[in-house]
């Protein structure tokens, strides 16, 4: 029998949604929204079949349309929870330094080309299944992960604002991480 | 074969997506070509650090809303299982959660999220402690129970004493199985039984009996759903009564483990 428990798959679908998020609340926002989405919609889940296919496709069907209404849009501004990097604000490491420029890159991408990028590799997911979840044909899922690879290079050269320099009227600028002090 | 990469290429090379030798082919090609070679150093290191990034998420405690929503997809997975699957008993119980559904229809549809929430919460850790206990005592050799089945009258006496409500032990001849003995064990809402039954292959099997939260079962109080729920190892085939529930575990098929519940729901 094929049983996978859905508690199981929770911490994946909440490293998703903080990848593809940037925000700690806005992602187990849609975990959660998430969740009651299964719940609603479990008769249509065919026992045997993926859970975690299942479970991330109900993932990107409601932050597609969150993102279509403009409801995430406001979340998206992509915040740092101070607390969250206070230990990375002690001690500089060059790993913590290139997640937080990856985080930055990331938010950056088109919506559609951050999640292709994101199922195929921090997922492991296989070009055919994205295709599936995201609904569209397998041709389109390549050339927004060439999109995303070619942007995401070009960003995470480019060399890197200050957080403290801005110079107005740069685009960048609005993406740039904000401090944010967290009860 | 060219000597330049093409995008798809550079990418199932990334992502290790094709058999050994086509890896080492793309590979050797990737040498040939500085640029790609470049984009290709790249890509890696995107992909090495994407696969690294929020990997602390995956350790942190699942957040109890988070949990609570899951307990209801389970607990609504499972009715969907014991529909389609418990063919044997499936009947009655279809028949059971349907007039369920239906006197109650109005009461359903204003409580059910928060109640079936509760409910499958409760349940779940129900037949969660079913199996731990099960697992605790099972491959214990000296002291599997606390009062043996040659004490069988003093034992059903001693443990509906402490849970409040007549027990009876079933017989389970019919499907190879003695009964051991049994033992007390705390739960959430009080005392909580364990039978041990054995076959002669020393395979053991244990029907855990106790009382759920009756608030939180109040919707489907009249229900008696039956769950199958297995972690790999141990199985456990349950259903509640009137905010009763009993377990029977063990590490054996589903099919026998049906065939040994149907004969406890029938004699409890």
């Amino acid at each position: 029998m094929n049983h996978q428990p859905i508690v199981a798959q929770i911490p994946g679908l909440r490293r998703y949604a903080r990848a593809l998020t940037g925000d700690v609340w806005a992602a187990d926002d849609l975990v959660q929204d998430t969740l009651e989405r299964a719940c609603s919609r479990w008769r249509l889940w065919l026992i045997g079949t993926d859970l975690r296919a299942w479970l991330f496709t109900l993932m990107h069907n409601l932050f597609i349309s969150q993102v279509r209404q403009g409801l995430t849009r406001a979340k998206l501004v992509p915040t740092v929870d101070l607390e969250d990097v206070e230990h990375e604000l002690r001690a500089p490491d060059a790993s913590i330094n290139f997640a937080i420029d990856l985080q930055r890159c990331l938010l950056r991408l088109p919506d559609d080309q951050r999640v292709v990028l994101l199922l195929v590799t921090m997922e492991e997911i296989s070009y055919e299944e994205v295709a599936k979840m995201t609904g569209v044909p397998v041709g389109t899922v390549m050339s927004r992960l060439s999109r995303a690879r070619g942007r995401m290079r070009e960003l995470l050269d480019e060399p890197k604002e200050r957080p403290a320099a801005t110079e107005p009227g740069d685009t960048a600028q609005k993406s740039a991480p904000v401090l944010r002090r967290m009860k | 074969m060219t000597n330049f990469m093409n995008q798809d290429e550079m990418h199932a090379l990334v992502d290790q997506l094709q058999p050994e030798a086509q890896q080492q082919a793309l590979e050797a090609l990737a040498l040939k070509d500085p640029q790609a070679a470049e984009t290709l150093a790249s890509w890696l290191k995107q992909r090495a650090g994407l696969r690294e990034l929020h990997r602390n998420v995956l350790d942190e405690p699942v957040p109890a809303s988070l949990l609570q929503a899951a307990g209801r997809v389970s607990a609504l997975q499972q009715d969907l299982n014991k529909g389609w699957r418990q063919a044997g008993i499936a009947a009655g119980v279809i028949l059971a959660f349907g007039v369920g559904w239906t006197s109650h229809g109005q009461l359903v549809a204003n409580q059910a999220p928060s109640a079936i929430l509760a409910q499958g919460v409760a349940q779940h850790e129900f037949v969660r402690q079913a199996g731990f206990a099960y697992a605790v005592y099972m491959p214990e050799k000296r002291h599997p129970v606390e009062v043996t089945a040659a004490e069988q009258d003093h034992l059903v006496q001693w443990l509906s004493k402490r849970l409040g409500r007549p027990l009876k032990v079933p017989n389970l001849s019919a499907q190879g199985y003695e009964l051991v003995g049994g033992r007390l064990l705390p739960g959430e809402m009080g005392a909580r039984a364990q039978f041990m039954f054995q076959n002669t292959e020393g395979q053991r099997v244990t029907l855990y009996l106790g009382a759920v939260d009756q608030k939180t079962n109040k919707v489907n109080q009249d229900e008696m759903g039956f769950r199958y729920e297995s972690d790999g190892s141990v199985s456990s085939f349950y259903w509640f009564d009137q905010g009763f529930g009993c377990a029977l575990s063990g590490q054996i098929n589903r099919e026998k483990l049906i065939a040994l519940a149907t004969l406890v729901y029938q004699q409890l």
